[in-house]
């Protein structure tokens, strides 16, 4: 299997604060890794990290085997080749669904209005959210505006998809829905880093798991034997907690 | 005694009036209220206005300031003059909002290749703030043209708008700039991750949410330049305020401050209440949205 994504001794800190050390992180083509772990242990930094919204410290991460990480690389590049779905959907609020998504097909990738559209429709139609094409996000439940934000990440046809716990901002029964649009994902073969607290859907959808406890990788494996029998204390601690909170 | 109440007591009418006789009883206490502002409003000013009317000086002054025949006499100029404001203070409006949220863009972009950019700025707005803009009028307004430059105008007209331009563009780009940062950081984010540049995301994303949120405060400074372009009369132009002037002069008599007074008014206070109703109707939006 092709390396699509690799991390290298990446360290992030926020000033003092040592949010990522060391990383060290292959995501095969079109595997899906789910990142585990509580709040606070760095997942969602990874991801912000690899999109390059924040600027690592050490360490290199690479793309397809380029380094991304490069001062050379124009991230504004890079970021073309992948999407990245936040949790609080951070639409633009001052533009319709249609408008949100296909802003950047034409702003970046200099699709015509026609094109972009089009490219738009068909992905709002695979989604179910055709009827919602002119509403503004203020309109649209949770759900819906998470799928949205999914679809705009999608239009600019990313081939690494990452997504920063987009299920934590919804209403429990609206987290099944914006589940299902990755599930649908995998299918077609998309790679994927998924950082998550619904550990079901992790055993469910990820070909591999990582833990991640104090800004490392304590522990990686398949879903089966991560979340069933994992090896480190603080990982089955971790665990413990979640069956305690009945979310597996 | 108790301290709490059965069910039955919480639903009786006697505690909960019912929201009609709630909404009645809001009704009378709105008119009682406007009664009530209103006879103070009246007594109020009838006290001011008498205790004006019963001065001593009172007719004298009335001769000066508030002489019909003058007013009569002195209005037509006075207008035609104010007309030259009006047009001054559109003109000018216009290029401040361009080049302000030029300014305040450049102020936003991020990383040090911006840097000297950025600082340039941050040195001009500090600078024109940092000088009473009546300065800058004199300093401009006859400084460039006594230099005799070619191809520079030499009117006192257009230096004189051009120095408003300049220093209301210095605050109108704080007004903007503040704008910026009251759009959530995440908006940012979102915009640089589906590979908009920097530009871009802030005409695209930043900007739009920013001007939404600041256009009570620019309406604001609106009001403030309509009065402000009063003072290119120092550089001799023949706005409102200077033909009123030289009314004056010839005659000693100040009704066509009056008549001036009037005009500026006339235009001022309509924008002023539109603002307060605009702010008001955008903050009910606001709290409509979040419930």
């Amino acid at each position: 299997m092709a390396v699509k994504l690799e991390l290298r001794d990446v360290t992030k800190a926020f000033d003092d604060k040592v949010v990522l050390r060391d990383i060290d992180l292959k995501v095969g083509e079109h595997e899906v890794v789910c990142l585990i772990g509580s709040s606070g242990s760095g997942k969602s930094t990874l991801l912000k990290c690899v999109n390059l919204l924040f600027p690592i410290d050490a360490g290199s991460i690479l793309l397809d085997g380029e380094a991304i990480t490069d001062p050379q690389v124009n991230p504004n590049d890079v970021r073309q080749k992948m999407g990245i779905v936040f949790q609080a959907f951070n639409l633009f609020p001052h533009m319709n669904v249609l408008d949100n998504i296909t802003l950047g097909p034409r702003k970046v990738h200099g699709l015509s209005r026609e094109a972009a559209e089009e490219r738009a429709r068909a992905l709002l139609e695979r989604f179910g959210l055709t009827e919602k094409l002119s509403e503004f996000p203020d309109r649209l439940s949770g759900g819906q505006k998470q799928r949205v934000a999914v679809i705009r990440a999608l239009a600019s046809e990313p081939d690494l998809m990452l997504f920063d716990e987009i299920t934590s901002a919804l209403d429990p029964e609206l987290v099944a829905e914006v589940l299902n649009v990755i599930r649908g994902l995998k299918e077609d073969g998309m790679t994927m880093v998924i950082a998550t607290h619904e550990m079901g859907f992790a055993r469910d959808v990820a070909d591999r798991i990582c833990f991640l406890d104090g800004g490392v990788i304590l522990e990686q494996g398949r879903p089966q034997d991560i979340l069933t029998n994992p090896r480190k204390p603080r990982t089955r601690q971790f665990l413990q907690r979640i069956v305690d909170a009945g979310r597996l | 005694m108790r301290l709490s109440l059965a069910p039955d007591e919480i639903r009786s009418p006697g505690l909960w009036p019912g929201k009609q006789r709630r909404r009645r009883a809001h009704r009378e206490e709105g008119a009682r209220g406007a009664l009530i502002a209103a006879a103070s409003t009246v007594v109020l000013g009838g006290l001011v206005l008498w205790w004006i009317l019963t001065s001593e000086t009172w007719p004298a002054v009335q001769k000066q300031f508030f002489n019909p025949d003058n007013f009569r006499e002195v209005f037509p100029d006075v207008l035609s003059g104010f007309w030259l404001d009006v047009k001054m203070f559109m003109v000018a409006e216009v290029l401040i909002l361009f080049f302000a949220l030029v300014l305040a863009m450049i102020r936003a972009l991020r990383g040090p290749a911006f840097f000297p950019l950025r600082a340039l700025v941050i040195v001009f707005i500090d600078l024109i703030r940092g000088i009473p803009i009546i300065l800058l009028i004199l300093v401009l307004g006859f400084g460039i043209p006594a230099l005799q430059l070619t191809g520079v105008p030499r009117s006192p007209l257009f230096w004189g708008v051009a120095t408003l331009v300049i220093s209301y563009s210095a605050y109108t780009a704080e007004v903007y700039r503040a704008g910026i940062e009251s759009v959530h950081e995440s908006q940012r984010m979102a915009a640089r991750s589906i590979g908009l540049t920097q530009v871009q995301a802030l005409r695209y994303v930043l900007v739009p949410q920013a001007i939404r949120n600041v256009i009570p405060a620019l309406l604001n400074g609106f009001v403030s330049l309509q009065k402000d372009v009063a003072l290119v009369f120092i550089l001799g132009v023949r706005e409102g305020v200077r033909e009123a002037q030289i009314y004056t002069a010839s005659t000693f008599n100040y009704t066509g401050y009056i008549a001036a007074t009037i005009l500026f008014l006339a235009v001022s206070v309509p924008v002023a209440r539109f603002t307060d109703w605009y702010t008001e109707r955008d903050r009910r939006r606001k709290q409509a949205m979040t419930t």
